[in-house]
């Protein structure tokens, strides 16, 4: 036993020696910066993959939906709240910049007076429905979005109405013919959206080490010991709710200019769960959560079309499967049984 | 800054949980609250701290009324506590839970904050200072990366402490400090404690280790059934027959006795 004792003890501090360093290198170029630089590596290695446009198209979607799930991530992740209704600040985000350029305003106005519409949405909306917790919340927020999805189904002179409509304006093959780069539309536009994501990640991944981020990772903790430390958890929670909608807004209106067509149902209840359920598969704890929950939710059900009629048992299999058997989700499991081999 | 409880109470469905209690905390002491389980104790502790809004009563710190201000907002005023039913950060490290309670003194924005920019990362780099220096002093330095979840019952109410400490506050309520830990870590503790009251903050303290109330304390006040029985120096408790008869009991009295003697 004392040998044991002798032993482990120097090894230890070789251990630390060896990870100061490196720590050292890794505050050198700081969180945020690295993870825009892995989603930057990720984005450019899709598309030394993909075969075809088709294949550009799904990892737009897969990088849009990381950056509405990188909100949800903000929100439930390091809140703690869940919304059930945030497909409603990922449609008015899409829809403003639908509208808008029809009474001659550009594109890229359009999408910001989206996403502040959503943002001031979310800030008016917020400070009441926050004062709820759980599944009350949850039911509230639903409501929201309930609402949201209500108008843009029903006003059907600006909107559509069920039909959806067509989005005129931008096309990301401009800017890149800007800097003398000739890319089809489809390759542009998963270049834009990689972009954001890998923006977007990297904000997210700065707010959580940060003083904000801290107060908003206590409070997904323990509210009451947040308030014995001076945290504001009214104001808090409510500038993480403006956070995520502004997220699903600027991903909405990002799908709006990419897919060029929009219907009601981008703000309907199906789509505000499948936030959701993308940020707890993948891991809500994380932005690297983000990115695997909306891969593989995105992804595989487009592998999954040749057996169309098993497509939702694959899909619910795995759901069940992860939530019995790794309920942080994917990435923080895989990341534990990683850090547990290293030791 | 002297703490100035004054006929404060509370009533849940009927049944008074804190009634007409009054007592003054000053600084540089530690005023201790004894009773047997179920007296308001740590009731009395959620009301003056803002967790419950008092039915009666008022709350001063150094003569301003705070009665009814939200918790955040009395700990703007100084007042930092800890937790009988443990309220730390289990997803956290020890130093991330302790440097949680820098909030206060960072004076960073959320623009800043969001895009990692200087004001974030110096604020940062600042609170992780001042948090090692409180997990030290609270004997945990060696914790510092080791998630709250992992640690000892004893090991996370001192991860209070040192928490509560690096608020910058004047006064400390602490709810059970040494709950859970051995004699030496008890010990321990009771230094700590002595310490802090000696730097001149006001600590207010429940505590059911008689020897460690009688050691440190300079003020008791006795509760029972949400009452005040007694109030006194620790001399004057040990001997007043009520507070023997209500809490302290033969054995505790043996051990306060004990207690006067070491």
């Amino acid at each position: 036993m004392a040998g044991q004792g002798t032993t482990t003890v120097p090894n230890g501090a070789g251990q630390t020696a060896a990870a100061k360093p490196r720590r050292a290198a890794r505050r050198g170029i700081g969180p945020g910066l690295r993870t825009f630089l892995i989603f930057a590596v990720l984005v450019g290695l899709g598309a030394l993959i993909f075969p075809s446009s088709y294949f550009y198209r799904v990892g737009t979607l897969v990088w849009i939906n990381t950056l509405a799930v990188t909100g949800i991530v903000v929100l439930l992740g390091y809140v703690g709240l869940v919304s059930l209704g945030h497909a409603g600040f990922f449609a008015i985000g899409a829809y403003a910049t639908a509208i808008l350029p029809n009474y001659g305003i550009p594109s890229p106005l359009a999408m910001l007076a989206g996403v502040a519409l959503a943002g001031g949405l979310a800030l008016v909306v917020g400070r009441p429905i926050l004062k709820l917790s759980g599944y009350y919340l949850a039911i509230a927020t639903l409501g929201l979005g309930m609402l949201i999805w209500m108008v843009l189904s029903k006003e059907a002179w600006l909107t559509g109405g069920p039909d959806g409509m067509v989005v005129s304006g931008m096309n990301a093959r401009n800017l890149f013919k800007l800097v003398g780069l000739k890319l089809k539309s489809a390759e542009a536009w998963y270049w834009v959206a990689g972009f954001a994501a890998a923006i977007g990640a990297a904000i997210a991944v700065n707010l959580a080490g940060s003083p904000t981020g801290r107060a908003l990772r206590a409070i997904h903790d323990s509210d009451v010991a947040a308030r014995s430390l001076g945290i504001d958890v009214a104001r808090a929670k409510s500038l993480a709710f403006v956070i995520s909608a502004l997220y699903a807004a600027v991903a909405g209106a990002l799908l709006a200019l990419a897919n060029g067509y929009i219907t009601p149902e981008t703000g309907g209840f199906m789509h505000s769960v499948e936030m959701v359920t993308m940020a707890v598969l993948g891991g809500a704890s994380s932005v690297f959560g983000a990115l695997v929950g909306a891969l593989i939710l995105t992804a595989l059900p487009q592998l999954l079309t040749v057996f169309a009629d098993y497509e939702h048992m694959v899909l619910g299999g795995i759901m069940v499967l992860t939530m019995t058997l790794m309920r942080r989700g994917l990435v923080p499991f895989i990341a534990d049984l990683w850090t547990r081999r290293k030791s | 800054m002297s703490l100035e409880i004054d006929g404060i109470g509370i009533a849940f469905g009927g049944i008074k949980a804190v009634d007409d209690v009054s007592f003054t905390a000053r600084p540089g002491e530690v005023t201790s609250i004894i009773g047997p389980n179920g007296a308001g104790k740590t009731t009395l502790f959620n009301l003056v701290s803002g967790v419950y809004t008092a039915s009666s009563g008022r709350v001063r710190i150094d003569g301003q009324e705070v009665t009814g201000l939200p918790a955040h907002a009395l700990a703007r005023r100084g007042m930092a506590r800890t937790f009988q039913n443990l309220q730390v950060f289990p997803q956290m490290s020890a130093l991330d839970n302790v440097m949680t309670g820098c909030h206060m003194q960072e004076k960073s924005n959320l623009f800043a904050d969001l895009l990692g920019l200087g004001p974030a990362r110096r604020e940062t780099a600042k609170s992780r200072l001042s948090a090692m220096a409180a997990l030290a002093r609270a004997g945990l330095a060696e914790l510092a990366r080791r998630p709250a979840s992992e640690m000892s019952y004893g090991q996370l109410k001192r991860l209070e402490i040192a928490r509560a400490l690096v608020t910058g506050c004047t006064i400390l309520l602490l709810d059970e400090p040494a709950a859970g830990c051995n004699a030496v870590e008890t010990r321990e503790v009771d230094d700590l404690i002595h310490a802090i009251a000696a730097e001149g903050k006001t600590v207010v303290l429940i505590e059911h280790d008689m020897r460690m109330v009688m050691r440190i304390s300079a003020h008791i006040v006795v509760l029972d059934q949400g009452r005040k029985i007694a109030e006194g120096g620790p001399e004057e408790i040990r001997n007043n027959p009520h507070v023997i008869a209500a809490y302290l009991g033969a054995h505790g009295a043996a051990e306060a006795e004990a207690a006067a003697h070491v």
